[in-house]
Parts: structure tokens; C-alpha cells; sequence
């Protein structure tokens, strides 16, 4: 049932302007898909250009072995849900919900039963016979949902559903729509620009950037192992500090920071002695240490956050540097002025080409 | 143009078709009257026709006729209409709604009408002039360039009045209280700050009014009495017994056409330069005004009620008063009212019948071209809103003569049909409802669209399913008006009618000029009644009490 779907070498072009640069992507059957990136990157009219609300004039995208790219929107068996819902205000919940099946030449008993089934699994059935300007927005994201997949399409597009929501009520659907997803088995491509949405509904993300995927990988190695300092910056928030390779042996990288700390690093790629990198710590990749041990840092700021501390210090690199503890572990905490010595953890750190500012790790690639 | 993946569908079926539509009614009969206008019997090429109109004085005389009947009418509509609609939405009027209804009737009412009514008041045989000469008051003289500008301001003021009210509703009212707070007052507040923002609004329907009055041939051909205009000198060069001019007719229309056209280009182009756009938290709430103010603006208003509806109401009045031929009899019965059913009875039957063909077709066409316009955003969409809107600028006796000038002919004689008059009727009154449906189609979002689309729906069939249902409020409230001045259209189908399909503006238009004033009034009468039962069914539909224009 599920399909994966090929994108090879997409290009779109508006005005002179490239939109999408020769992107490629392979989805696989069932999984729940991300195109996650700031405004602008291009990832709706990629979305736009699977669904068949863009044409696609470069390149192709196949679901499974079938090119679609000259078949019409209405034959392309998806289902897709917008980003203000697009609920038809003429309709009720039923009627919204019936409206794809009755295309279908079922009988109406077997319509009836799937429309009551969806209701059921998005929790709906009770407002079955309401208009849609009598629903909230949660209602209204649920019919789109039960809408979207009523019809067993063979793909689910979602344009950032959860944007018109409220924190509380995004959490809640998200949870909802994963739920559903994994139910049903559905292959999904489903568009953001929240990072923190992505990771959490997500089997694998695609970073974009300027019409371009930047990294497709799984949410816990799109944080840990970022392949360019695009995605580094873009998910989470990381500190930039510049480095130079002293020398490698025993597997290990010996590396010193610009703020004088060394560090031993594991699986870096070849490198000659003398070579100028980033190095990105991420705010709960340091370690609270003592002078032989870490680097100088003065605090300017401390803010207490309950869960953790967070703190706002000078490394003497000229930029601010960003540093959380764990309250549970933390010894103690220490105020604004206080001279403190931090250390790195060096398995969690990651390398970067001072030029291409593409990684310089083992094992983490771009497209998986 | 075509990309590689443009296919054919159900709306590239609809652009073809309003390209031929258009092409056929209305491009090229244009380009065949500016090539007419540039023609004499004896020249393939010539500006003859231009020389000549420039340098007659009977003809410079009209057009300068014209232009000052119609600006001076402009200025006094803007004079009378937003002071009434400033009082009516800032104060607190009694009657307002009825006040506001009678406005809208009175607007919608054919103009010839009114000079009709007038003459009867105040013409030389008129009642109220035989009234106040017994009493020994002389009345000056109705007819000429004072009479056609009371009919017009008073048919046409209106328009102003409708625009500004809309502009008015749409300005929040804690800007007069910002205004005030900063120390400005009464006059000086409105002159400041209310005036500046709807002033592109009155501007707008200072346009509609100037190329009405304009285009207006009934009103000054019944009222004018040699002080003649543009629109009734091209109907005297076509049907002129003495050699109808063809070539000559052309070339006045044109003139006609450019000066409307330049018009209504300044005004888009001084608009788009002052156009604001504003938040609107809070509507203007009437206020009560006290003592004098009270009295006056009361009185302003009533006044301005009355003199525009009295026309319609004497003329039902009389609709009903006894006849002898021609001439007016004592007493009052039904016999206009079986004259006309005996008599004119076709000429009801073919407005209905006309009127229900063209509205359904301007229905259809106008809510798919509005969803062209509106969605396909591409060149072809853009040439297209400016076909639809190309009829505001030609008067609808031009309009006649152009249909009549190119179909009159094989390859395709339509001269003398019933179909001319309802195309004529199509691409005249269409224009409401594009605009009407064009306007809800842009508050709703494509994705709706896109969704049925995405539900295995094509395009046609996502139309009809979604999209139209939608825009249904705003087809009605542009139908309305295009149904209404369908029912009133006068000025092309004079052009285009004959025996078989006389309608009951002809008609009525005919018997004013026979003198048989009792059957003019009872086919009248009808005629309101028809558009005041219309109205009412709108507002009942709608649940409002006002039209959108």
C-alpha cells in the first residue's frame, strides 16, 4: 500500500530566480518525512510540486516506479493538509469528510462506514454535523486530517498544519497525527519551519536551505551529527569556535581551540597538521572543570530555569558563548562576574571545514 | 506562452471562450468602428470625419455641451451626496433605512424616467407650472441644460452617496477620536481627517457619475430640446433620414469612447496614488444630535429624499389617472393599465424574456470570468479585466451602433434578433457581477480549491462543488444590480430593436415622444415594481437592508 516516493534532480525556476537547485530525495514507504527549513528555502513549492500544484519542468518525482510529473492534481491519489485547513465552508464535518470518497463509485454504506471510522479515529464524531466556522482550530485540523486520509491516498502532504495553532494545542496534534500516521501506515511528507516539531514527529528530517536539501537524517542525528554549519545553527543552538589541527595518530585528533583548550577528538577524517576548522559545542556540551582542565570563562549572565541553568559567558573569543548545566548535577551555581574553567565534551562536538563549513567527521553524510 | 505542462482544461476551455466572446462582441466591433471613424464614401483612409466634427460649430457646440452639463452635474452630485452621507451614517436620523432604500430605488431607476416625470411637473403643459401660473408665479423654463442637470443630479447623486457611505463605514472611528484629541472639531475634523481617506471612494463614483451623465442619451434628448449632446448627435448621424452617416457616426463615438476612456484612466491612475488602507477595529456609531443641528440635518435629508423619489411617485400617480386617447382624462381607473396589457404587452414579455436570458448568461460567464481574473494570474487574465470592464467607458448608444455596425452583415447577421440585444445586454450589465464576485473570490482562500483537487476532483467539477457555492453571496449582490439595470437598459436597445423586439424601456421611451403619457406612466409603473419587488426579494435573501456597488 505504502509508496516511496523518488525525487531525482527537481529543479524549479521563477523569473530567473532557482527556487529548488537540482534537489534530490528518496522517501521511503510509510515513513514520516520532513522538509524542515526557514522561510523562503523552498520547501513548500516542494511540497507544492509533489502534490502537482507546481509543475515540475526539471528533473522528476516518482511515487514508487511512476513518474507523475504530467499527471493532472486531481489523478495523483494523494491526500494534503493545508495550512489554514481548507475546510469547505459550504459543507459539515460529514460532508467535508464524504467529499473525496463520494469520487469514488463505493457504495454508500461502505462510505458511510469509512467516514464514521475516520471520525472516530481523529475524534470528531461528535461535531459530524457542524459547519466549519462552528469549529475551533483544532476541530478544524482534525477534519482536514480525517479528510485528507478518508480516501486510503497513497500519500499524505502536510503544509505546515500545526502553524495556526496554539502551543498547547500543536503539542496535542501532533502527538494525534503521528499517531494516525503510524495507524495507518501512510507515507508522509510534511512541511516546517519548527525545528522542535520536526524532531518530535519525525522519522527523518531533510534540512533545506536555498532550494537545496542540506541534510536528510534522522532527528537524533540531525542534532548530534549535523552535516554543515547550516544545519548546526539552524537546529538547536551551537557555539562557533575557531581551531587548528596539531596532529592526528592513534585515531585520535589533537585539535586546539582559539581559546587555547585542546582536545582529542575521534573519528575525524584525515587531516594535516596545521589546519584551521570550526569547532561547534553545543550549550550542554561543556563541562564544568577546573583550570588544568578547561578554559577560561567569566560569567556575564545567569539565568535559573528550573530544569537547568543557563548561562550567558565570555570565552574571550569576542562573542558571547552559550553554556547550560543540568540543575540536578550541577554543583553549584555560579553568578555574573564569577571566573569559571570549562571543558568540552569531545565525543559530542562537532568538526567543520573552516572553508566549505561542511564536517569533517567520519560517517556523517548529507543524503542517507 | 505555453509552458511544457500547461495542459488543456476546463479553464483554458473558459479563457477560449471569453477570447472568442469578447473578440466577437466587443474587440472587433471596436476596431471596425475606429476604422469606420477613419473612412468617408470616397476615402479608404481619411481624418475627413475628425476635420469635420472640429471645425462645425453645431458639433463642437455639443460636445462642449456635453462636457459642461456633465461636469457641472458631477460637482453638484459630489455636493449633494456626501454631505447626506456623511450626516446619515455620523448622526442619528429617523426614517434612515426607509430614507436609504428610496435613495437606492431612485438610483436604480432608468434616468429618462426622471425627465419624463419633470416634464410632466414642471414642463410647459406640467401641473405644478399651470399651478403656479394661475396663482401668477412664472416658472422658469425646465428644458435645456437646467433641466437635463436637475434629472441628472438628482438620478446620479446617489451613486456618490452609496460610495461614500461605504467608504465611511470602512473608516474606524478612533481616528475622529485621535482627530479630536489633537484639537480638531466639527468642520475642521471631517475637512482633515474623514474627507482625505474616503476621498479616492467619492472620487470613484464621481467617475461612474460623470460617464453615466456622459453616456446618458434618453434624458437629454426628452428634456434637451436643441440643447443637444455627443449621445444624441451620434443617433441622429446613424438614423438620419437625411443620409445616415455611418462613417461619421464612428468618428464621434470614438471621440465619445477616448473622452470616457481618459476619464476613467485619470481617475485609476490618481487613485492608485492615494489609496489608503486602514485598520478597522471600531465602526463610526451614529450620534443624537441636539436641537437646530437636529432640525437641519433632518430636514437635509428628507429634502433630498423627496425631490429624488418624487419623480417616481408622481409618475405612478398618474399611472393611474383616466386617459382619452392621448390626453388626460377626469378621474382615475385602470385604463393605462389596459391599454398597455392589450397593447404593449410584448414589449413586457420580451424585457422579461430578454432580461432572464442575458442574467443567466451574465451569471454564468461573469462567475467564471471573476474566477479567471481572480485565480489564473497570467496576461491573458489581465486582458480579460480589462474586456470585462471596457463597457463603463462606452455609452450604451455607441455600444448599439457597434454591435449594429458589425453584424448587420454576412458573415453573421444578428440585425434585428433578439440575440443582439441580449449580448448587448451581456457585456453591458456584466461588469456588476464580475467585480462582486471577483471581490468574495479574493477573501477565499485557493487552498479549497486546491483540496477538492486533491480529493480526485477536476477542475470543472471542483468549481461547481466548492468554489461557486462560496461565492454565492457575492454572485447574488452583483446579479442584483445587473438584473435591474438589464430591466432598464434603454440607450443600446433603442439602437438594436424592432418591431418584434421592442422592450418596455423602448416602449415607454416611444410613447413620451407620442405624447401618450398614461400608457408611458402605467409601463412605468410596472417597471418599478418589478425592480422595487426585485430589491425586496434581495434583501430578504441577504438579510440586508443595502447594496454593494
Amino acid at each position: 500500500m505504502a509508496v516511496a516516493i523518488h525525487i531525482n534532480e527537481v529543479k524549479k525556476i521563477y523569473e530567473n530566480n532557482e527556487v529548488i537547485r537540482n534537489l534530490s530525495a528518496h522517501i521511503m514507504p510509510g515513513e514520516l518525512f520532513t522538509l524542515l527549513g526557514p522561510s523562503g528555502c523552498g520547501k513548500t513549492t516542494l511540497l507544492r510540486m509533489i502534490a502537482g500544484f507546481n509543475s515540475v519542468e526539471h528533473g522528476t518525482i516518482a511515487f514508487d516506479d511512476q513518474v507523475i510529473n504530467n499527471i493532472p492534481v486531481y489523478k495523483r491519489n494523494f491526500g494534503m493538509v493545508f495550512q489554514n485547513y481548507a475546510i469547505f465552508p459550504n459543507m459539515t464535518v460529514y460532508r467535508n469528510i464524504e467529499y473525496g470518497l463520494k469520487n469514488k463509485k463505493l457504495d454508500k454504506a461502505e462510505v458511510a462506514r469509512r467516514v464514521n471510522e475516520i471520525m472516530e479515529t481523529v475524534q470528531i464524531t461528535q461535531y459530524k454535523d457542524r459547519y466549519p466556522d462552528k469549529l475551533s482550530g483544532g476541530q478544524q485540523q482534525r477534519v482536514a486530517l480525517a479528510r485528507a486520509i478518508v480516501v486510503q491516498p497513497q500519500v499524505l502532504l502536510m503544509d505546515e498544519p500545526l502553524s495556526n495553532l496554539d502551543a498547547k494545542l500543536r503539542i496535542e496534534m501532533r502527538e494525534a497525527i503521528r499517531e494516525v500516521q503510524k495507524k495507518i501506515g501512510i507515507t508522509t511528507v510534511y512541511v516546517t519551519h519548527d525545528q522542535e516539531e520536526a524532531l518530535a514527529i519525525s522519522d527523518r528530517i531533510a534540512v533545506m536551505n536555498r532550494g537545496d536539501i542540506q541534510q536528510i537524517e534522522t532527528p537524533e542525528r540531525i542534532y548530534s551529527r549535523p552535516y554543515n554549519t547550516f544545519v548546526a545553527d539552524f537546529i538547536g543552538h551551537s557555539n562557533r569556535f575557531e581551531g587548528t589541527v596539531l596532529g592526528q595518530g592513534n585515531g585520535v585528533t589533537r585539535i586546539r581551540m582559539q581559546t587555547g583548550l585542546e582536545l582529542e577528538v575521534g573519528g575525524v577524517k584525515p587531516l594535516s597538521a596545521g589546519t584551521s576548522l570550526l569547532v561547534y559545542v553545543r550549550p550542554e556540551e561543556f563541562i564544568f572543570t577546573d583550570e588544568a582542565h578547561g578554559m577560561k570563562a567569566q560569567v556575564l549572565v545567569k539565568r535559573f530555569l528550573g530544569k537547568y541553568i543557563h548561562y550567558v559567558v565570555d570565552c574571550g573569543t569576542g562573542t558571547h558563548v552559550e553554556v547550560t548545566a543540568d540543575t540536578s548535577s550541577a554543583e553549584r551555581i555560579h553568578e555574573p562576574g564569577e571566573t569559571i574553567f570549562l571543558g568540552v565534551n569531545t565525543r559530542r562536538v562537532n568538526l567543520f571545514d573552516a572553508t566549505t563549513e561542511n564536517t569533517l567527521l567520519e560517517g556523517v553524510e548529507s543524503h542517507v | 506562452m505555453f509552458k511544457k505542462g500547461v495542459r488543456f482544461d476546463f479553464w483554458s476551455f473558459i479563457s477560449l471562450l471569453s477570447l472568442i466572446f469578447f473578440g466577437l462582441f466587443l474587440v472587433i466591433p471596436v476596431v471596425r468602428m475606429l476604422v469606420f471613424s477613419l473612412q468617408s464614401e470616397e476615402a479608404i483612409f481619411t481624418w475627413d470625419n475628425f476635420v469635420r466634427f472640429f471645425s462645425r460649430k453645431y458639433y463642437t457646440r455639443a460636445l462642449w455641451n456635453s462636457v459642461k452639463v456633465v461636469s457641472c452635474a458631477t460637482i453638484l452630485v459630489m455636493l449633494i451626496g456626501v454631505p447626506l452621507a456623511y450626516i446619515t451614517t455620523t448622526f442619528k436620523i429617523r426614517g434612515n433605512r426607509l430614507i436609504n432604500i428610496l435613495v437606492i430605488i431612485s438610483m436604480l431607476s432608468p434616468p429618462f424616467l426622471g425627465a419624463y416625470s419633470w416634464i410632466l411637473m414642471l414642463g410647459r403643459n406640467g401641473e405644478i407650472t399651470r399651478i403656479l401660473n394661475s396663482i401668477g408665479i412664472g416658472v422658469p423654463s425646465i428644458y435645456g441644460f437646467g433641466g437635463i442637470l436637475l434629472v441628472f443630479v438628482l438620478k446620479l447623486f446617489p451613486y456618490i452617496y452609496m460610495y461614500t457611505k461605504g467608504a465611511l463605514k470602512k473608516v474606524d472611528a478612533s481616528l475622529g477620536e485621535a482627530a479630536e484629541s489633537l484639537g480638531y472639531h466639527g468642520i475642521r475634523k471631517v475637512v482633515k481627517v474623514s474627507l482625505p481617506l474616503v476621498l479616492p471612494t467619492i472620487l470613484a463614483g464621481a467617475t461612474i457619475v460623470f460617464l453615466r451623465a456622459f453616456a446618458d442619451y434618453g434624458t437629454p434628448r426628452l428634456i434637451g430640446e436643441g440643447f443637444s449632446t455627443l449621445p444624441v448627435i451620434v443617433y441622429q448621424e446613424w438614423v438620419s433620414e437625411t443620409g445616415a452617416n455611418a462613417y461619421f457616426a464612428s468618428a464621434v463615438a470614438m471621440i465619445m469612447i477616448i473622452i470616457a476612456a481618459l476619464v476613467f484612466l485619470l481617475q485609476k491612475w490618481i487613485t492608485s496614488r492615494k489609496n489608503y488602507t486602514m485598520s478597522m477595529l471600531n465602526p463610526i456609531r451614529p450620534k443624537q444630535l441636539k436641537g437646530a443641528a437636529n432640525v437641519l440635518a433632518h430636514f437635509y435629508v428628507y429634502l433630498i429624499a423627496v425631490l429624488a423619489t418624487l419623480p417616481q411617485i408622481y409618475i405612478i400617480l398618474i399611472s393611474f389617472r383616466n386617459t382619452k386617447g392621448v390626453m388626460w382624462d377626469e378621474g382615475y381607473g385602470f385604463s393605462s393599465y389596459i391599454t398597455v396589457f392589450t397593447k404593449s404587452i410584448k414589449s413586457i414579455l420580451n424585457t422579461f424574456e430578454f432580461g432572464i436570458i442575458a442574467i443567466c448568461v451574465v451569471v454564468v460567464l461573469g462567475t467564471l470570468f471573476a474566477y479567471v481574473t481572480v485565480r489564473k494570474k497570467n496576461l491573458f487574465s489581465k486582458i480579460l479585466d480589462v474586456f470585462i470592464m471596457f463597457p463603463y467607458v462606452i455609452p450604451g448608444t455607441i455600444f448599439g451602433l457597434l454591435l449594429l455596425m458589425t453584424y448587420n452583415q454576412p458573415p453573421l447577421v444578428l440585425s434585428g434578433t433578439a440575440a443582439i440585444i441580449i449580448i448587448s445586454y451581456v457585456i453591458r450589465r456584466m461588469p456588476y457581477t464580475v467585480r462582486s464576485s471577483a471581490a468574495i473570490l479574493r477573501q477565499i482562500s485557493p487552498s479549497i480549491d486546491e483540496a477538492s483537487a486533491s480529493l480526485g476532483y477536476g477542475s470543472m467539477q471542483t468549481f461547481f462543488n466548492v468554489t461557486m457555492p462560496v461565492m454565492v453571496p457575492g454572485i447574488i449582490s452583483g446579479a442584483i444590480l445587473s438584473w435591474i439595470t438589464i430591466l432598464n437598459e434603454l440607450s443600446s436597445t433603442l439602437m438594436l430593436y424592432t418591431g418584434r423586439t421592442q422592450t418596455m424601456t423602448v416602449t415607454i421611451f416611444q410613447e413620451i415622444s407620442r405624447g401618450g403619457y398614461g400608457t408611458a406612466a402605467a409601463l412605468s409603473t410596472i417597471l418599478t415594481v418589478t425592480m422595487v419587488t426585485s430589491l425586496m426579494i434581495f434583501f430578504k435573501i441577504t438579510k440586508s437592508e443595502d447594496i454593494d456597488l
